[in-house]
This record gives structure tokens, C-alpha cells and sequence, in this order.
């Protein structure tokens, strides 16, 4: 049994330590916004706050975060308030099939935290996540905005 | 027969919504009716209109939302004839099954081809319009007044004279017993008031909180999950696998042959089995094809270059006699490779097999497509069969004809009946065995007269055709006519140049690899093949880009138009920026017409920054301009990811590349600034999700080569060691 806490829930995970935090939340915790793209650090999809900081989850082992703050996409709303980010989304009607977005919207969360106001050269070096549909455009309007928020 | 009451055949429609609603979060068990108390009921008007008492509109969508905004518009066009309050519309699918049983009344599912909205828009307004008709006759029924006295606007009946009003909620039930009159009439799209405008999408709140369900998320009571490898050679089998090694892994419930290609494990968690299928030994029969390689085949491709048969796609005058006649020729071969679709989320389906039903659950691109699939893997008659068409992510063409991934479903549930299995590829798995985007090479010869005019050209194609491996009916004696998208006298891909000796041709070649509908088809190679070497010809007359291509263009007006606008906008002719190099290129393609204008600097001769692409497309009506950017920009960025990362390379018979690490993407920091100017023109439906795919790459060429000498012929620019920074 491992001790995750997740969104400010605590849970006991019964899984091999080696298990990827990903599937720990996906199958074991059951929240499904986080998304398996690629199983190695490429894609993004799978992007999740760690003590605050963007983590591709795919990669780390569920050991590893025992007792260490995660938050999903589910968890990014304050109750039923939308993160800034999140309502900056929808303003600017960012995603297309969406499947990238909630890693796309936690990393975009993380830089935030960082750096409030960043600049586009910020926006390029922290947001690495692929988006084949080509949100680029928007994502990085809505990031902007954001931050003026 | 307006007015007269009629025997209801609504009966039969299930509460429509429940069963939509309850597949999204993977509860309600499917077919669960809805409840019989008429006050609650949801109403279906027409197939493609269900009001329910609190004036919610769901409006039913057939073809697949699977990013590109279609769900969206064909709402808007529905709810635009119905004249109902845009606030209250939301949507469903209808099933396969239930479109099946009721005579295909929703149409054909397939969302490719950018068919969604051109090709429904005709019957999906008259299914808004008929409805308002018959809101309004129920309205009037009850008023005792004449049904043209009575006006509909933003779900509110008013009858003028007396100033009465009733709304679509109220008089659903009661419209719902009318007979659909026979003929409506459409608007003018000029007075169109929630088509044509640029609303936001109707499915973006989940999307950005977790809480839209692909079909890799979906969750079924008692559900197992599986993953599975198939031969990596194609045409190969399973020789043998050694069960016993991973049987006794944590979670695993079964391990089996798929076919008589591929391998599945089944556990209790997706990472189990995963982890299984890893650990498991496998034993391949590659068969016949072990020897082909990327090498061999382009060998095979170079010599169809010169070979005596070929396939005819566009042919005028005498293009043998024009190439002896020529005071000069040019000449260029130039390269497009395999590329894989790689949307962001895996193939996957879920299937329930028992020998009284079969359910699929799967993001799809063509349900009625995924439905044959689901008739043929499971033996059961239609009425035994059902597939619920779920959230994707992404599908690029990927998603529609093939559905391989559904008959290895319902295989695996076959053999565990009872239990809902859900099937869910790596990344790897996804990569080796994908629907390839045809590998092609082209031999361009241009001939010239003494003043310098284009006289003759002679395209030759050789290489991969998608018809024959996946729709061979489609063929034309032969003669795949997918082939010269782009390129043909007319139709919805018409070659835009007016060249008095013509002739493009095609010797075809297919190889082992599978190829399949890659989001813009043929049109990615064929722009890069015509659009540079009318850089190149352009050059060797000593002309300008532009004005060599306008007066070639003169019977295309429609063409020339779409080009004359982005070079405007681009102020091509006049300097550009220090550093900055222009390229143009434009096509027909899915009936729109589409122009791009490049701007690029390059550094140290490798280094290529794309600052700004403007595009223009005429897709003859713009039912919203707003997602019609998102797709020119979107379009772009699958298409340069193509043009300078992307290649998929054969060795030993297999895909060299298994993940993002090895076929990258574009990422955020690469992204060009992109202006779009959606100028419909009226009069024609053209696509929009695939057309403007095919200019990126041109454009971007011609501008590298007006910025270094340089003309690169071959796909991608990685191999040449170019890169977008």
C-alpha cells in the first residue's frame, strides 16, 4: 500500500511501486482527466502538479510521490470557481478534441505559479506539451490572459 | 396533411439523452428507456430535433466531433433553420444501430474526406427547418389560427395578430404527432443569423476540468482492460508466445492469440497489462515481406518514375512533342515518405460480447464503419449489435476506414463473454502499425519556348495508392483516382494552372505498408510537388513567383483569388523585413480553395523560424469563421510537423519509429504566427478541416529557397539536417 495524497485527498494505492503515478491516478484512484499519450516523457499529456511543480506522471514511479502534494486537472477549480486558467480556456475556446488540454492547462497552471507575467520566450521554454490538433495559437493567447487576470 | 394527427412512430425513440447522457460517464446501461410520462419525455420533432419540456433543443449529430468543430456547426445549421434560442441547444449522438433499424435516418456517420458539414448541411437544415415548421403548426393548432400568422424566433412562437405566445417546450409534444410537411424552404445564407457567425463550441467546459470521457477513459462495471501487439512486420503471424511466463503476473486474467497476427493480454488494470504483455516472450513468422526496407523501396519507387504504364489523371494536347520541341527543359524528382496519424490519444474500443448481444463502445471517426466491423468480428446480426460512439482524441484520418482495433476488441471479448473488455494500444503499438500515409515520388519536366513560355508538363507520380489497399471498388479501371487530388481537369481537387501540353500521370506501387487517409490525403505531396516546381519553373523563365503563376491562372479565377489574397495581404512584390524570405503556394482541395504565404528567416543556413503564414481559404460558405482559423492554424501545425520531423522508415519489414521521440511534433515554441482571411465566395460547400493542410509545406519551401539557393525536393527536412526553431 502506498500513501498518495491527491487533490487534498488521501488515499491508500495498491499498486507496484514501480507503477507510473499516471495509472495510480488513472486505475487506482479512478480520475481520468490525467491522459496516457505517449509512456515517456514526450508528450504532456499526462502533466500533473507535484508539490506544485509540472510533472509528466507517465514517467514517475508512485513510490516516488508518497506523501508528496499531487494535484490532477480535477483538482485545479477551487471548489466550484474555475482556475484562471481554466476560465481563460474557455474564453478563448482553446481545445479542440481536448485530449491534450488538461496537461496542457496544468502546465500552463505551473507557470503561472512561477512566473506571473511571463513573456512569450517564458510560454515557449515551459510549454513542451505536443497538441496535434495545433492549439498552439490559442493556448498561448489564453495563457496571456491569464495572467492579466 | 398538415395538422392531421398521425400515428406516432416515436415511440420508438428511446429517451435519447438518457442513453447519450448516461455512455458519457459510462453509467446507465445503454438502452435503458427513458420515462413514458409524457410531461417529461423529450420530444422528437424531426430525426435530427428532440425538445424537451424545459425547451432544451438536442440537436442530433451523425458525423464525429473529434477536435475539428463539426458538432459545433452542424448545430449551428440546425439550429439556425429552427430558429431556436442558441442558449439552449445541446447535442447527441444517435447510435449506428438505432440510424440501422431506422432506415439510416441520420445519413452516413463518416467524418473524412472534410465531408462533415458540406455534404450533410442540405438535409441537416431541411431536418431544422421542417421541424420549426411543425413547432409552429402546433402552435398555431392550438391557437385555432393559421400557421402563417405565426412567427418563430430564439425558441418563442408568437402569433402577430394577438400578440400570443407559446414556446418550442410547450408545443413539442404536441408537434411531435404532426406530419413533417414535405417540402421546407431553406434561408439565404445571408440572413443567417447562428450559422456563419463565430460562436464558440459547444463541448469546451469538459474539456478543460477532466471531465470529457474519451475512449480511453471509459469505465463499464466489471470491466477488464487489454493491451496487445501485433506482428510488426506486416503480413506477419504469431509463431508462438510463452503464456506461462506471465501468467502468474499480478492482476493478469488472460493471455491469447488475436487473429492469427497478434497477441493480447488481459488483466485487471491497463498497467498490468501493459507490464505483462512487455514481459512476454513472443515469437514472430514475419513471412514474405522481412526483407523490405525503406531502401528497396524507393528503388522500386525511382523506377516507376520512368516506366512505360501509367495511370492517367489529367491530360491535354501533346506533352511528348511539346518536352522534344523545348528550347529548354527543367527537371526534378522530388520525395514524400510514410508518416504516421499519431493523434494524441491511442486507438482503444471497448467491447461486451454475449451470443445475444455485442456492444461496442469506441471514438470513432465512422460509426456505421465501426458497426460492419462489429458484425463481422462477432458473427451476431445487426439487430444484435449496437456501437456507442465516444469522445476522441484526435483522429486525422486515422480513425475512419480502419477500424482494426474494434474486430481485435471484440475478438478478445469473445473469448470472455459476458465481461466488457476494454482494448487500449500503446504508443508503440500505435506507431507500428498505423494506416500510413503514402509513400510517393514525383518526376516534374517543364518545357519552354524560345520567349520563355510554358509549353508543356509532364508530372509523373510514382508510388503508393490508398484505394486499392483500402477501398478497392473505388477504383476506375484500375486508375486510382484519389491519387491526383490537386490535380485533376475538374471536380473538387482541380488543378488550378492552365499549361497547353499536360500530362500527370501515375505509375503505381504499392508496398506491404498499409496506407491510409492521412488528414489532407494526396494533397500533401501533390502541393509540394506542384507548387515548388512552379517555383522552380517560375525561376527558370526568369519570372516572378506570383506573376508566373497568373497568367497560368487565368481560367482559374477562383484559385487565382484565394492567391491574389494572401499576396496582398503579405505585400508580396514589395521588400520584406531584413532577413525575411516569402514563399507562396495554393490548391483545390475538398471543393475549397486555399493559398499560403510563408514567411521564414533561416539562420546559419539550417535553422528555419517560420514568423507568419497568411492563408486564405474560399470553402464557399463559412458556417463558423471562428473554428475555420482554429482549423487553417491547426492544419498548419500537423502539416509542418510533417514537412520537418515526421518520416516513418522501414527496416526488416518493420516501422523503425515507436514513439514521439523518434516522429516529433511541433510544439508551441515553433509556432508560426498565423493570419487567416476566410473569404467564401458562395454558391459551393467546400471542406475545411483538410484543405489548407497543403500549403504550409510549399509555401515554407519556396521562401527557404529564396533564402539560401537552396531547393530541398524530399520530406522531411530533418534528413536534410534542417530544423524549426
Amino acid at each position: 500500500m502506498i500513501r498518495l495524497s491527491v487533490n487534498n485527498k488521501a488515499y491508500q494505492v495498491d499498486a507496484d511501486p514501480n507503477t507510473p503515478l499516471l495509472w495510480a491516478i488513472r486505475e487506482q484512484i479512478g480520475l481520468t482527466g490525467t491522459k496516457y499519450g505517449c509512456g515517456i516523457a514526450q508528450c504532456g499529456a499526462c502533466t500533473v502538479h507535484v508539490d506544485g511543480v509540472a510533472t509528466r506522471s507517465c514517467v514517475m514511479p508512485v513510490s516516488a510521490v508518497a506523501g508528496k502534494k499531487i494535484t490532477t486537472i480535477e483538482g485545479l477549480a477551487s471548489g466550484n470557481t474555475l482556475h484562471k486558467v481554466q476560465k481563460a480556456w474557455i474564453e478563448h475556446d482553446v481545445p479542440q478534441c481536448g485530449y491534450c488540454q488538461s496537461g496542457m492547462i496544468m502546465a500552463a497552471a505551473a507557470l503561472l505559479k512561477q512566473k506571473a507575467k511571463p513573456t512569450d520566450a517564458d510560454i515557449d521554454a515551459a510549454i513542451t506539451n505536443i497538441c496535434r490538433c495545433g492549439t498552439f495559437q490559442q493556448v498561448r493567447e489564453a495563457i496571456h490572459a491569464a495572467a492579466k487576470a | 396533411m398538415r395538422g392531421t394527427p398521425r400515428i406516432t412512430r416515436r415511440q420508438f425513440v428511446i429517451g435519447g439523452a438518457a442513453v447519450g447522457g448516461g455512455l458519457a460517464v459510462g453509467l446507465s446501461i445503454p438502452f435503458a428507456s427513458a420515462p413514458a410520462d409524457a410531461a417529461v419525455t423529450p420530444a422528437e420533432i424531426t430525426a435530427w430535433v428532440v425538445i424537451k419540456p424545459d425547451d432544451t433543443v438536442v440537436i442530433r449529430i451523425a458525423r464525429s466531433e473529434m477536435g475539428q468543430g463539426t458538432l459545433t456547426g452542424l448545430a449551428q445549421l440546425v439550429a439556425e433553420e429552427l430558429d431556436c434560442d442558441w442558449a439552449k441547444v445541446t447535442t447527441e449522438y444517435p447510435t449506428p444501430g438505432q440510424s440501422v433499424a431506422r432506415k439510416r435516418a441520420w445519413g452516413s456517420f463518416s467524418t473524412g474526406g472534410s465531408r462533415g458539414i458540406r455534404e450533410s448541411n442540405e438535409y441537416v437544415r431541411k431536418g431544422g427547418a421542417t421541424a420549426r415548421e411543425m413547432l409552429v403548426t402546433a402552435a398555431a393548432n392550438q391557437w385555432k389560427v393559421p400557421a402563417s400568422e405565426c412567427v418563430a424566433s430564439a425558441s418563442v412562437i408568437t402569433h402577430t395578430p394577438s400578440k400570443r405566445k407559446t414556446t418550442y417546450g410547450k408545443v413539442a409534444a404536441a408537434a411531435a404527432q404532426l406530419e413533417p410537411p414535405k417540402d421546407v424552404k431553406l434561408k439565404d445564407p445571408k440572413d443567417w443569423k447562428i450559422a456563419g457567425k463565430p460562436l464558440k463550441r459547444l463541448d469546451t467546459a469538459n474539456k478543460v476540468n477532466g471531465k470529457q470521457i474519451y475512449g480511453a477513459d471509459l469505465k463499464l462495471p466489471g470491466m477488464l482492460n487489454a493491451t496487445i501487439k501485433e506482428c510488426p512486420v506486416f503480413g506477419g503471424k504469431v509463431k508462438s508466445f510463452d503464456a506461462a511466463k506471465v501468467a502468474g503476473m499480478k492482476g493478469v486474467r488472460r493471455v491469447m492469440q488475436v487473429g492469427d497476427s497478434a497477441v493480447a493480454v488481459v488483466a485487471e488494470t491497463w498497467w498490468q497489462a501493459k507490464s505483462a504483455l512487455d514481459a512476454l516472450p513472443i515469437e514472430w513468422d514475419p513471412g514474405e515481406n522481412v526483407e523490405v526496407s525503406s531502401a528497396s523501396i524507393a528503388e522500386m519507387l525511382t523506377k516507376g518514375l520512368s516506366a512505360e504504364q501509367a495511370f492517367i489523371g489529367n491530360q491535354n494536347g501533346d506533352v511528348k512533342a511539346a518536352l522534344a520541341g523545348a528550347a529548354k527543359k527543367v527537371e526534378a524528382v522530388y520525395a514524400y515518405p510514410f508518416q504516421n496519424h499519431a493523434p494524441m490519444e491511442p486507438m482503444n474500443a471497448t467491447a461486451r460480447y454475449t451470443p445475444e448481444k455485442c456492444e461496442v463502445w469506441v471514438p470513432t471517426q465512422d460509426g456505421e464503419s465501426s458497426f460492419a466491423a462489429v458484425l463481422r468480428a462477432s458473427g451476431l446480426p445487426p439487430d444484435k449489435c449496437e456501437v456507442y460512439k465516444i469522445n476522441l482524441g484526435g483522429g486525422f484520418g486515422r480513425r475512419g476506414a480502419f477500424q482494426d482495433y474494434v474486430v481485435q476488441a471484440v475478438r478478445i471479448a469473445k473469448e470472455m463473454p459476458g465481461t466488457p473488455v476494454k482494448l487500449l494500444w500503446t504508443r508503440e503499438e500505435d506507431m507500428r502499425q498505423g494506416r500510413f500515409h503514402p509513400i510517393t515520388q514525383c518526376k516534374l519536366v517543364g518545357a519552354f519556348d524560345s520567349n520563355n513560355e510554358l509549353t508543356g508538363l509532364h508530372m509523373r507520380i510514382s508510388g503508393q495508392s490508398i484505394l486499392t489497399s483500402v477501398r478497392p471498388e473505388a477504383l476506375d479501371n484500375g486508375k486510382d483516382p484519389a491519387t491526383f487530388q490537386g490535380l485533376n481537369p475538374k471536380g473538387e481537387f482541380t488543378f488550378g494552372y492552365d499549361v497547353p501540353n499536360l500530362l500527370i500521370d501515375h505509375a503505381m506501387r504499392n508496398t506491404h505498408v498499409p496506407p491510409g487517409f492521412w488528414r489532407g490525403v494526396n494533397i500533401n505531396q501533390n502541393a509540394i510537388y506542384v507548387e515548388c516546381f512552379m517555383d522552380e519553373l517560375a525561376e527558370a523563365a526568369g519570372q516572378d513567383a506570383l506573376e508566373f503563376r497568373r497568367k497560368l491562372m487565368g481560367k482559374s479565377p477562383k484559385h487565382l483569388a484565394v492567391l491574389n489574397a494572401v499576396a496582398e495581404k503579405a505585400g508580396w512584390g514589395k521588400p520584406a523585413p531584413q532577413g525575411i524570405h516569402r514563399g507562396l503556394a495554393q490548391m483545390m482541395a475538398f471543393n475549397s480553395y486555399v493559398a499560403a504565404c510563408a514567411e521564414i528567416s533561416v539562420t546559419d543556413g539550417t535553422k528555419v523560424k517560420v514568423h507568419r503564414i497568411i492563408c486564405a481559404t474560399d470553402p464557399g460558405y463559412a458556417v463558423n469563421p471562428a473554428q475555420i482559423e482554429r482549423q487553417i492554424a491547426g492544419s498548419f501545425v500537423y502539416g509542418l510537423s510533417a514537412l520537418f520531423e515526421q518520416e516513418c522508415t522501414v527496416k526488416d519489414g518493420r516501422i523503425e519509429q515507436e514513439n514521439f521521440n523518434t516522429y516529433d511534433c511541433m510544439r508551441i515554441a515553433q509556432m508560426p504566427k498565423v493570419e487567416s482571411i476566410v473569404m467564401p465566395s458562395g454558391g459551393f460547400w467546400g471542406g475545411v478541416g483538410e484543405p489548407t493542410i497543403c500549403v504550409a509545406a510549399p509555401a515554407v519551401l519556396n521562401a527557404f529557397y529564396r533564402a539560401t539557393g537552396k531547393r530541398i525536393r524530399s520530406v522531411p527536412l530533418k534528413n536534410h539536417g534542417i530544423t524549426l526553431i
